[in-house]
């Protein structure tokens, strides 16, 4: 206790034995209180300054500094939390407003959150967690990562080999609402959503939060935690102890594609299924209001994967800046988050589906030929009949048009932001599948503390991926089947990411289709209704510049990373730090989230053999403000959106009883119809 | 350090104030220019201006720093209490969890807790304006912070409508669910929390352990009607036998959860709507053992202080955080009155009546505990100061007690032969003749003050109640809380158990007026804590009468005193868990289930576990490994490895039978109950 300590001692000892010494004070400089204390401050560090000339000036200002650091802090605190009460009035919210309509519980609730939302406790692991024995370690305050950073890393990976739990370290999801209510102190998932439904008088008894590893791929959650029979047993309960009231879903993000694979798995016969028949769906569940859908994957994904790059597929990069910067891993940060990540099957199922029907090929995409950024949109819209203006605003605008359908969002991955403009008789195509891969080098492989499937590539394989340039989503799958065997050999016996030709064929009844929305039917339940509810406004990732990363020849690096440098203008501003983006809500591109309920099940079809109802509600992004509305209330981001009053209020008249009629059917402000209608989509 | 300080400052001499400004604030500047400091005048003018403002954030700093550099050590060095620990008392032994583990046990059987009354938190779901903010968090368990921010509105949530023992509008308070719901009551103390540690070392995890939480305020069969608590609790039970390969549950329910269990059991296999419809042999299915910890199977005495005057020292430990209530100011010297109209809104803690009537519990004359000896430090000298005369008087004194008499009015009445009792019938005395200015500043509504002073005397004048009559003074006293009671709960013992009344449920609760599940497969434990002094019966008084207070209250000052006697403050002692009497926690399986019995028509194998109460040796040890008292007892080591090893798959038998160190034997072979 360095430095207050030896103050203290210093004050009896030299300080008080010299106070003998001097002359009793006149009274009558003591009377003011304000000036006295002036003077035993003055005194006091000069008698500080006296003794020891140089150490306790500093001590004090030290001192007084964190002193006051602290004050102001403490101020500011209570001036935000004070103004932040008062901002959120209750009586304004949906849920109030709705109760005062006569709007009152009537269908259970199943939540399901998505990737990297839920909280993971620990119930055994490693010496170095002592003490962490069902504390979160994931999700909570997120303090341990920071503290012990290595084991951390290592009792979040999965085996490589099974993708279930490592030997000796069992992490499990935390069950209930407070599994995903708030994602850290403050910052919230699922709360405000919650907190309305509690408003017009939901509670534990009609409210579920499907608690499942979101690690782990789907059906592995069945086989490891009986996830998936946990969630029907409690469906069933609610259905039951609620009046025989059926249930309405919630799912959010990845949590969207699990209830799809739920839902065929409950049908299905056991053992691989659940075995409730065929009925099950239709009995159970009247609504499914899906919250940012990721039905035919994300992009982000895909960078994810490669390297390690997407900007919040997990939270793990919104932390990414601290430990990049923590001494301790150095420049690896980024090669432990995709040892890490790459041991978590589920981010393959949020890899792009469909192939090149759905996310276009090297020339062609559904979504060319229209606007990237939503708020430019708006303004060629307005000032369409001002041509003048347009022309004169330094030739941007009308280089927007032209310009936006040369970007070829198809190209989902291209080295060098030339290869994805060219076009694509230009481009040469080197078949790199035929390579003596792995296992030649040595340069790159001996120090394995972090292990990569890149250590095992050689310089030549490296470059001829990169020598072949452009990459679609058909491309990509056998670009990953190369740099990550491994990762591959998991995800293809547990997802698929294809179209199916013959949705009779019996292969798929096995597991790994469920939860691809275009290789599966939906439940045979036409009074089911499946809202997609997503934000728009918001410019999403939708393909990549990469190149070649500068420190490749050195041991144990990710060879490739986003090009931050391309830039362009040129391209009606769709390009931005080495990526395309479209219209969507941050991490989801509309195409993915709004397809299927714009056309892939809309009316009967071969996906939607009983007609299932499809209701597309879309939310434009607003951002909040100012910095005291916090996340905002009319926010369209992928997760923020869950405190968006529109979407909350929809989805309260759903448990109350309204059908996608009663909230007025589609609700579209992007150009989804459009787009879909360029996919040529067999239905 | 202030105090120095001050009077420094005030012995300075004035002469040194002139010089220091100039030289102080030139050194200052010189030394700090890289810390940017202002030039000197404006120095200056901080100083003359802001000295005050400067100390205060000087002090705050050191505060701070002081603070942050002990919990940095704290942090750094957390293992220090325990190394000192060891140092004095050797090596701590294993966990049994870790133990057994080392033996090769592994997780077999589901276990589902069923915890007791306020051991689960219970959070707020929709509140008055007062409780802004609190939405799910919790108001019972966690840190009770808001008792003391807004007592009276955390009373007014608390508290159940006084008629239907149900919300009052507007109000929803609820349990809250998992594991959490009962592993810490507050921060650091732990009650289900080491239990549940123990079973992960051996694979237990979420999908193995289940904690049946339900709101403990509310009558059992009314947490199925409003919350439908029971079929969730079928309905769990059933999804981890059928994940688990059909393996059978082990059930731990502790305190209020064993009568709360006994209902689920009657529950369950009683066809709907009143009961879970899971057919006769719905127990035989999916139970394995059910082993009792600290049950109150008989109700505790204590139910009876704490509705008679809100006094019982910890039915709820409401009365544990009691003493800083008191003194708070808002709610003034109302305390208790607040405290009991909250309590006697809970239905509950009518469960915990005395149940059996004066032949489990005795009569004015006998009692099944009597000649038992108070003070085990002189049972266990006994042998060697046998000629002791201070001994063979506190032996003659002990055979005295008259245990039976639960609440006497006096200590002259406690002690008197039966026949020395003149009891003047209250059942049909006048209420009712208030005092002046009745119902003028009550605030505090109990039913006492319909009592009127008649009542109160009549109360008074029927001297000795034992179990029998004191469920009509209870009912003299407080009719809407007994209406109730009698809609749910009922205290007596069956004649013929095949009569159809007995399917209500308001009899599933009491083992005295239920036949135990025909599953003969099941096994029911008794695991319970012995050789703490547990409140039996009171000595009572009339307090100080006023309009508003509570008329009776303990008689502290009867006290047998010396230490020795069974008579302490006002209580008559005897062995148990600090709660309950071993008569209650033990006579069921000691003799009431043992065998083919009318109660257990299937013969349940019934075992007796006790855990001879040890204090922890020193304080760093905490609430102690080897504690007997009823919460502490959920981290007895002992009584851990138990659990763990029958969750393992072991029986009665490989554990060893009975355990027994009280005499609840050869008390249970005193009380004449037709089996």
């Amino acid at each position: 206790m360095g430095p207050p300590f030896l103050r203290l001692r210093k004050l009896y000892a030299v300080v008080y034995p010299k106070i003998k010494d001097e002359a009793p004070p006149p009274i009558s400089e003591i009377h003011h209180h304000h000036h006295h204390q002036q003077q035993q401050q003055q005194y006091w560090l000069k008698t500080n300054h006296n003794t020891d000339p140089n150490g306790w000036r500093c001590v004090d200002r030290c001192c007084w500094m964190i002193g006051y650091t602290c004050t102001v802090w403490w101020v500011v605190l209570l001036l935000y939390s004070s103004l932040l009460h008062t901002d959120v009035a209750p009586d304004q919210s949906p849920g109030s407003r709705l109760r005062r309509e006569g709007l009152r519980p009537l269908h259970p609730v199943v939540m399901v959150p998505g990737i990297a939302n839920g909280g993971l406790e620990l119930w055994e692991g490693r010496p170095c967690s002592e003490g962490l024995f069902r504390k979160r370690i994931w999700g909570g305050n997120l303090v341990e990562i920071f503290k012990r950073l290595r084991c951390w890393l290592e009792h979040m990976s999965l085996d490589n080999e099974t993708g279930l739990d490592p030997e000796g370290i069992r992490v499990r999801a935390v069950p209930g609402l407070v599994a995903a209510d708030y994602f850290t102190p403050g910052y919230f998932v699922w709360a405000v959503l919650i907190k309305n439904l509690a408003r017009i008088g939901y509670e534990g008894k009609n409210m579920h939060m499907t608690a499942y590893d979101w690690r782990l791929s789907f059906q592995n959650t069945e086989v490891r935690d009986q996830s998936l029979t946990r969630l029907k047993s409690k469906i069933e309960l609610l259905v039951r102890s609620n009046g025989n009231k059926k249930v309405v879903v919630v799912p959010h993000s990845m949590g969207v594609l699990y209830f799809l694979h739920f839902l065929k798995w409950v049908e299905a016969p056991p053992p691989m299924g659940g075995g409730g028949g065929s009925q099950w769906c239709a009995k159970h569940i009247k609504a499914i209001t899906n919250i940012s859908p990721t039905f035919l994957g994300v992009p982000k994904a895909v960078s994810g994967i490669f390297s390690a790059e997407a900007k919040d597929i997990a939270f793990a990069r919104a932390m990414a800046p601290g430990i990049l910067d923590s001494g301790i891993l150095g420049l690896r940060a980024l090669e432990h988050i995709m040892r890490v990540s790459r041991t978590w099957d589920s981010i393959i199922s949020l890899l792009p589906k469909g192939g090149e029907t759905i996310w276009g090929n090297l020339d062609w995409s559904p979504e060319q030929g229209y606007p990237c950024d939503p708020t430019k949109k708006r303004f060629l819209k307005s000032s369409l009949t001002d041509r003048v203006g347009l022309a004169n605003s330094s030739g941007h605008g009308k280089l927007g048009l032209g310009a936006e359908e040369n970007v070829h969002y198809g190209r989902i991955i291209s080295f060098g932001k030339m290869a994805s403009e060219l076009r694509s008789s230009k481009l040469s195509m080197i078949n790199y599948k035929d390579l003596p891969l792995h296992k030649l080098t040595q340069g790159r492989s001996d120090s394995e503390q972090v292990w990569t499937e890149y250590n095992e590539m050689n310089f030549d394989s490296i470059k001829t991926i990169v020598a072949n340039k452009v990459y679609t989503t058909k491309t990509i799958l056998d670009l990953f089947r190369f740099v990550a065997p491994k990762l591959m050999r998991r995800a293809d016996a547990h997802f698929s990411h294809g179209i199916a030709d013959d949705l009779d064929d019996p292969k798929y009844s096995h597991y790994k289709y469920w939860s691809n929305p275009l290789e599966t039917k939906l439940p045979d339940a036409p009074e089911m209704e499946i809202h997609c509810l997503y934000g728009v406004g918001i410019p999403t990732e939708r393909s990549y510049v990469y190149k070649l990363s500068p420190s490749l020849g050195r041991c144990k690096t990710i060879p490739f990373r986003i090009d931050g440098s391309a830039d362009g203008s040129t391209n009606g501003g769709c390009l931005k730090g080495g990526v395309y983006t479209v219209d969507g809500d941050q991490s989801v591109p509309v195409l993915s989230a709004g397809f299927m309920c714009a056309k892939g099940w809309r009316g009967r079809n071969r996906f939607n053999p009983s007609g299932v109802s499809t209701y597309a509600r879309e939310y434009l992004h607003k951002a909040p403000a100012s910095v005291l509305e916090g996340r905002g209330m009319e926010s369209g981001a992928h997760v923020d959106i869950m405190g968006n009053v529109g979407l909350i209020e929809d989805v309260l008249r759903v448990t109350a009883g309204a059908s996608g009629i009663d909230l007025g059917g589609d609700r579209i402000h992007s150009d989804v119809m459009k787009i879909s209608e360029q996919v040529k989509l067999r239905l | 350090m202030s105090f120095l300080r001050r009077r420094r400052g005030s012995d300075k001499p004035p002469k040194e104030i002139d010089e220091s400004p100039t030289e102080d604030s030139a050194a200052e500047d010189n030394k700090n220019i890289k810390k940017k400091r202002p030039p000197s005048a404006a120095a200056e003018a901080r100083k003359k201006g802001w000295s005050c403002v400067n100390s205060c954030c000087w002090w705050i700093g050191v505060i701070c720093s002081v603070w942050w550099f002990l919990l940095f050590l704290y942090n750094v060095v957390p293992s220090l209490p325990q190394m000192v620990t060891e140092a004095i008392t050797g090596p701590m032994p294993d966990p049994p969890g870790l133990k057994l583990r080392k033996e090769g046990l592994t997780a077999k059987h589901p276990v589902v807790f069923v915890p007791g009354i306020v051991t689960g938190g219970l959070e707020l779901w929709e509140g008055r304006p007062c409780a802004d903010g609190l939405f799910r968090k919790r108001l019972w368990g966690g840190t009770f912070g808001e008792i003391y921010k807004r007592p009276s509105c955390w009373v007014e949530h608390m508290s159940l409508d006084n008629e239907t023992g149900l919300d009052p509008s507007n109000i929803r308070i609820r349990p809250v669910t998992g594991l959490v719901a009962a592993d810490y009551f507050a921060p650091g103390y732990f009650v289900w929390a080491v239990l549940i540690a123990n079973l992960a070392r051996i694979g237990y995890e979420e999908k193995t352990m289940y904690m049946a939480a339900y709101d403990w305020r509310i009558a059992f069969q009314n947490t199925e009607v409003r919350d439908q608590t029971l079929s969730r609790i079928k309905s769990n039970i059933e999804l981890m036998v059928a994940t688990n390969g059909g393996k059978k549950v082990v059930v731990i329910p502790h305190s209020m959860g064993v009568l709360y269990f006994l209902h689920f059991m009657k529950w369950v296999e009683a066809p709907a709507p009143m009961g879970g419809d899971g057919g006769p042999d719905w127990c035989a299915k999916h139970i394995k053992a059910v082993m009792n910890i600290g049950g109150p199977f008989l109700g505790v005495p204590k139910a009876v202080s704490g509705l008679f005057s809100a006094e019982a020292k910890d039915v709820a430990v409401a009365r544990a955080i009691a003493p800083g209530v008191l003194e708070s100011d808002l709610i003034g010297f109302q305390t208790l009155q607040h405290i009991m109209r909250m309590t006697r809104t809970w239905d509950s803690t009518m469960s915990m009546i005395p149940k059996g009537g004066d032949t489990i519990w005795g009569g004015l004359d006998w009692s099944p505990e009597e000649g038992y000896n108070c003070n085990p430090k002189s049972r266990i000298n006994d042998s060697h100061v046998a000629s002791d005369a201070e001994s063979e008087k506190v032996e003659s004194a002990s055979n005295n007690v008259n245990y039976g008499r639960i609440i006497s009015f006096g200590r002259d009445v406690a002690e008197a032969s039966s026949s020395k009792i003149d009891c003047i019938d209250f059942r049909d005395a006048l209420k009712g003749n208030n005092l002046a200015h009745s119902n003028a500043s009550c605030d505090v509504w109990t039913e006492y003050q319909e009592l009127g002073y008649l009542g109160i005397k009549a109360v008074a004048d029927y001297k000795a109640y034992t179990a029998g009559p004191l469920l009509d003074l209870l009912h003299f006293v407080a009719p809407k809380m007994m209406q109730r009671g009698d809609a749910h709960f009922s205290y007596g013992i069956a004649d013929d158990l095949d009569d159809p009344k007995y399917e209500h449920y308001k009899y599933w609760s009491n083992p005295l007026e239920t036949k135990l599940p025909n599953a003969p497969g099941i096994e029911i434990y008794s695991m319970y804590g012995v050789g703490i002094p547990t409140e039996r019966s009171y000595v009572y008084k009339l307090s100080s009468y006023a309009e508003c207070n509570i008329p009776f209250q303990i008689d502290a000052s009867a006290d047998g005193g010396n230490g020795e006697s069974c008579l302490q403050g006002g209580v008559f002692l005897v062995n148990g868990d600090e709660t309950v009497p071993v008569l209650s926690a033990g006579f069921m399986c000691a003799k009431g289930w043992r065998g083919k019995t009318r109660f257990n028509p299937s013969g349940i194998r019934t075992y007796i576990r006790e855990y001879d109460h040890a204090p922890p040796s020193n304080f760093l040890e905490g609430r102690g490994t080897q504690s007997g008292a009823h919460v502490d007892i959920m981290g007895n080591f002992a009584l851990i490895e138990d659990i763990i090893r029958v969750a393992a798959g072991a029986t009665g038998e490989e554990l060893g039978g009975d355990q027994v160190y009280s005499d609840i034997f050869k008390w249970s072979e005193k009380i004449n109950l037709q089996l």
